[in-house]
């Protein structure tokens, strides 16, 4: 099982889904109020992670190419409705205290992305790590947003009262403008990193790096690969892509030509 | 009737801005918002999708899915049903209305996968808006996005002049941005 253990330890440290790659920024932001909502968000998408992966990994010669973007959201909305049933049913305080974010899961873009990098192309056992390993790297950075918001914002803890009664709480960690300014900071820190690493001469292409080519629903805008930026950059993107794909029907029909000729 | 409407309007544009207070959307929001032109563009595209997406999903949510008692398909069927009206509108704009198609046509693909879109759908069904009412909601809801981002990028035309310390450059002054703005908007929290 080195390989699982491989894909775990990718999902949480190497490939941390919010750290490393900035993936999945609308419910990281939204849930955060506190550590235990972190904590169910992050839970809730591994279920539908892991359940996706290897469900698309099952399917993934019987899935055409073509349609295969279509095929993921589809596999993906209904685990999403399946977990919310169950949440309704047996956590409605996480259920009450998620609301609109657990539908929201099918458009989280680490799901999706994971699905079109790694579960489309790799077999069931691995494809399952990766989504846990994945889910618990996202688990983990929401918990910490989470942690950190809730301990500036209201002195808790997991509920749990740990500041001193001199703290007074600064309640806009827990509201709105608190969350951008925690992220705003978390990826201040990022960059310090990579900027001193690069200094010294290291190669720090990794970080912020795990692109998937999937730029409509990354949200790292200061990527190089960046494709709908500008108006231009845009329609160059399309263009690309329709040739892309013109070239790859004409490679296919070359091979059915090909195929005719074979008898 | 009128009241209520307008106080949609307003609770949905302003007191719980899309962007800055629910955190939906907000890829576009940090991503399309380095120039006003852009922006704009981007925000007129959002307001013509959500709106049209808030009056099909309404209609399929009320004369479909009701009647045969399978409400619980609801994400299924809204994300399905916004990804193919996406394309339509692309396909309609550009035989029928190639200027709009200019100005718009590349944004359109973007906003499939934009969860403001879907938040707004699942939305209107939680809280039990009619259809006439869900067009509205969805409409406010835009104009919020489309506010927000051009304001956002106003903000980051001007800080480009800026000499703002390594780290932060990119991303997170961006970021700190949108929390002052989300602090501004705040304040709109009582006008209701």
């Amino acid at each position: 099982m080195n390989s699982a253990k491989e894909r775990l330890i990718n999902g949480i440290v190497k490939e941390n889904p919010t750290f490393v790659l900035m993936l999945g920024m609308c419910p990281t932001l939204a849930v955060t109020t506190s550590a235990i909502n972190g904590l169910g968000m992050g839970l809730t998408t591994m279920v539908v992670l892991a359940l996706s992966n290897v469900f698309i990994s099952l399917l993934r010669n019987i899935i055409p190419d073509k349609v295969r973007i279509p095929a993921f959201i589809v596999i993906i909305a209904s685990f999403v409705t399946v977990v919310e049933l169950l949440l309704q049913g047996f956590l409605p305080f996480l259920y009450d205290a998620l609301g609109i974010y657990i539908p929201l899961i099918v458009v989280n873009c680490i799901i999706l992305g994971r699905a079109e990098a790694y579960a489309y192309k790799n077999p069931i056992i691995p494809s399952l790590f990766d989504g846990i390993g994945m889910g618990l790297g996202f688990s983990a950075a929401l918990t910490c947003i989470g942690a950190v918001r809730e301990l500036l914002g209201a002195g808790e803890l997991f509920g749990i009262h740990v500041m001193p009664d001199s703290f007074v709480p600064v309640s806009i960690f827990i509201m709105a403008p608190g969350a951008f300014f925690v992220l705003a900071l978390l990826t201040a820190i990022q960059n310090k990193v990579k900027i001193a690493g690069e200094k010294k001469g290291k190669d720090m292409s990794k970080i912020q790096s795990g692109c998937n080519s999937d730029c409509m629903n990354c949200s790292d805008s200061g990527c190089a690969h960046r494709l709908y930026d500008e108006k231009a950059d845009a329609k160059t993107t399309k263009e690309t892509v329709i040739e892309r794909e013109n070239a790859k029907m004409t490679t296919t029909d070359k091979t059915v030509k090909e195929d005719e000729k074979n008898g | 009737m009128v009241k209520d409407l307008l106080v949609i309007l307003i609770a949905s544009s302003l007191v719980n801005n899309v962007v800055l207070s629910q955190f939906l959307g907000l890829c576009p929001f940090l991503g399309v918002s380095k120039k006003t032109e852009t922006a704009t563009g981007m925000g007129v595209a959002v307001i013509f999708v959500i709106t049209l997406a808030s009056a099909v999903a309404g209609a399929i949510y009320k004369y479909i899915l009701v009647p045969l008692n399978i409400t619980y398909l609801q994400t299924i069927v809204f994300i399905l049903v916004i990804a193919a009206l996406v394309q339509f509108v692309e396909m309609f704009l550009k035989k029928f209305i190639p200027s709009l198609y200019q100005s718009l046509g590349v944004y359109l693909p973007l906003i499939t996968t934009n969860c403001a879109v879907l938040g707004v759908a699942l939305t209107n069904v939680q809280k039990n808006y009619g259809i006439g009412t869900g067009i509205v909601n969805g409409f406010a809801t835009a104009v919020g996005f489309t506010i927000s981002i051009v304001i956002l990028a106003g903000i980051r035309e001007k800080m480009t002049y800026n000499d703002i310390p390594e780290s932060f450059r990119g991303m997170p002054i961006v970021l700190v941005t949108a929390g002052l703005m989300a602090i501004a908007f705040c304040g709109f929290s009582g006008l209701l």
